[in-house]
């Protein structure tokens, strides 16, 4: 049963054997279903579905004589088992398989503000409970940010309208009103942001729930334009883009926390006490109070002009205690 | 395969040899039944990694050769009645995965509940969004915690200068602000640790019998994590002077606001001078500290190694004199504990 269809792109044949015993209770409990929409449900093309089709009518009980064959009725597009063999039921899920759903569902469990927890709790206990011994996950999760605040931010953004928010921009420094049309709250890394189309700046932002110092629903709908997309990567987005200024400060071992910290792009170990850090920032005003904040031994080495403005904000500031 | 699922007895490798297509051999000749006996592990082994359970026997007390069946009773997934709104928190759930870590585990058991009947909605959505993340590290921690399996890693924790390496007994992974924990009897120190999964060096090796340890009876993972990071008692009060339409960042903490002449005066709650005296800093000539002393004492003395450092590289000397002194970064998370799980929440310092 492991034989590979001439002329398709090779699966392996384990992850061929774990969709044809899919296939057989699924077809089974769908009397009928067009095969398009069983490839797209078992995540596989329409053509390894036809090709997984074809290696199941041989397959059957020892002896394969007739009636010991699984057998199947075509009609179109759409097909229907008509003999399984004895494959009625999928395989039980794998530790892998059941951890991954378990954790997921724990996960979204804890999220604060979520709707429909209920349905989830009763959705984790029977995961848990058909997956056995494996559900007992040794695995704990809790979100971040069990706050009012985040309840608020998602009851907003599920009204459908679109809000004025005081927003606390720590690139600028700067708390500032704007309005904003929600597209989605999202927790990532930690942290809960409302991805939204700011009217001021007219492009997609990621505002940090922590960061949103006042909010109003307002009565009119949220209307993004239809450019508004969300970030399809996640995970792109709290990745420096390249253009940024690149920044380099000499540290010794006390702020070695900022190469966990921050994205960085490079980390230079020259001696235990001094080590190079060069990465992005969005804004060398905010590289100034980074540069600050760290130990008093730390040091700019690049650019020239923030090394300056750290100089005379030190300076600056110590005139004002003499 | 289905040959052995639809068989109730014990069926010997030659059995199934002689009945399974792709399977065909010479018994008698030796080159072609050594190519059997290796094809036949292999693919015992792929249906096993697939959870299908195959069991060893024999039919009967005369059969000297031992034969193989799938234990039925263990082989299906069990009915699992989904509600459409369960089912589509469980669809939700498997796409928290994205591309990462459990993702095609996550798909490939959502695979297997459809094939068992239940329709999950791809559309549904929660109104908020989770998105997990896993470390390299997680799977092989994950099983070895549910098999009870003794572990090996390289460590850093960014303040040492080399990894070391690390016995662990693993009770649990953690979830803990969005970061990964490992808990666990440390088998080297005598005691309970936590490890951060982002800080392991290369791979997790699994080492020894499964069911080697029993974790505590009472067994909290997440107080393991949670324990190290108290509220902080902020019960003392400083008064700073902001410029004018300044220091937006220093603001928003401030518990009152007095306007003058000259700038607000904000009173500002905190709990230890370093600590405040640190997170002004940043914000430069745009605050100034009025009260009390040893805030304003910690903020001088701290700027005044700064200029020296600032100075020049004729400063370096000052700057290695500065690198022994205290401490003065109150979220600093000190060496001598590398297992505890730090919150570098440095803007909420002075919440």
């Amino acid at each position: 049963m492991t034989a590979t269809p001439s002329g398709r792109p090779a699966t392996t044949s384990a992850e061929r054997l774990a969709r044809l015993l899919n296939l057989v209770p699924y077809l089974l409990s769908r009397p009928g279903v067009p095969i398009a929409q069983a490839a797209a449900d078992l995540g596989a093309t329409e053509a390894q579905l036809r090709d997984d089709l074809e290696l199941l009518w041989v397959c059957g009980l020892p002896g394969y004589g007739p009636g010991d064959l699984i057998d199947m009725a075509f009609d179109g597009d759409r097909v229907t088992i008509t003999y399984d063999a004895g494959i009625d039921r999928p395989l039980r899920l794998t530790p892998d398989e059941a951890t991954a759903l378990v954790v997921a569902l724990r996960m979204l469990a804890e999220t604060p503000g979520i709707a429909q927890r209920d349905a989830i709790q009763r959705a984790l206990a029977k995961i848990e409970n058909a997956a056995g011994e494996y559900a007992d996950a040794p695995i704990a999760v809790q979100s971040p940010g069990g706050d009012d605040r985040l309840a608020t931010v998602r009851a907003a953004v599920e009204s459908g309208h679109a809000l004025r928010i005081t927003y606390y921009s720590a690139t600028r420094d700067e708390t500032s009103e704007r309005v904003v049309d929600p597209l989605r709250v999202i927790i990532a890394e930690g942290r809960s942001y409302v991805e939204a189309w700011c009217r001021r700046s007219q492009g997609v932002r990621m505002f940090r729930v922590d960061r949103i110092d006042a909010l109003t629903e307002l009565d009119e709908a949220a209307c993004p334009p239809p450019q508004a997309r969300t970030a399809a990567e996640i995970s792109r987005v709290f990745r420096p883009a390249p253009e940024l200024p690149s920044v380099t400060v000499r540290i010794g071992r006390g702020d070695r926390w900022i190469t966990e910290y921050y994205p960085v792009d490079r980390v230079e170990e020259i001696t235990p006490e001094e080590w190079l850090v060069t990465l992005r920032v969005s804004d060398l005003d905010w590289a100034r109070r980074f540069v600050l904040g760290l130990s008093p031994g730390a040091e700019v080495v690049a650019p020239a002009e923030l090394a300056d403005s750290v100089r005379a904000a030190i300076l600056e500031t110590l005139a004002a205690y003499a | 395969m289905i040959c052995l699922l639809s068989t109730r007895r014990f069926l010997t490798a030659a059995q199934i040899a002689a009945t399974v297509p792709g399977y065909e051999h010479d018994p008698d000749d030796l080159r072609e039944h050594e190519a059997f006996q290796r094809k036949f592990e292999r693919d015992k082994a792929e249906l096993r990694e697939l959870g299908v359970p195959l069991e060893i026997g024999t039919a009967s007390i005369f059969d000297a050769e031992p034969g193989y069946r799938i234990a039925r009773r263990d082989y299906g997934l069990p009915e699992i009645p989904l509600a459409p709104d369960e089912a589509a928190a469980v669809g939700v759930a498997a796409r928290l995965w994205r591309h990462a870590g459990l993702a095609a585990a996550a798909s490939s058991g959502l695979a297997k509940l459809r094939a068992g009947g239940i329709e999950v909605d791809e559309q549904a959505t929660l109104g908020i969004e989770p998105v997990v993340a896993v470390d390299p590290a997680f799977t092989p921690l994950a099983t070895a915690a549910r098999e009870r399996r003794a572990v090996v890693f390289a460590y850093r924790v960014p303040e040492d200068d080399k990894s070391s390496t690390r016995h662990l007994q693993p009770w649990g992974v953690v979830c803990w602000r969005g970061r990964w924990y490992v808990v666990g009897h440390d088998t080297d120190r005598g005691a309970a640790r936590c490890f951060r999964l982002s800080r392991i060096v290369g791979s997790v090796r699994l080492t020894g019998a499964p069911g080697a340890f029993t974790p505590p009876a009472d067994l909290d993972l997440m107080s393991h994590v949670a324990s190290w990071s108290g509220p902080v008692d902020r019960s003392r009060s400083a008064r700073v002077l902001a410029r004018a339409g300044r220091a937006a960042g220093v603001r928003r903490w401030a518990e009152a606001v007095e306007a003058t002449p000259d700038g607000d005066i904000l009173t500002l709650r905190y709990a230890e001078p370093h600590g405040l005296a640190g997170w002004l800093v940043k914000y430069g000539p745009d605050v100034t500290v009025l009260e009390p002393a040893e805030v304003r004492d910690a903020l001088v003395a701290r700027l005044r190694e700064m200029a020296g450092v600032a100075a020049g590289p004729a400063s370096a000397a000052r700057a290695a004199a500065a690198q022994t002194a205290p401490a003065a970064t109150p979220a600093a998370v000190p060496a001598a504990v590398p297992t505890v799980a730090p919150s570098r929440e440095r803007e909420e310092v002075a919440a």
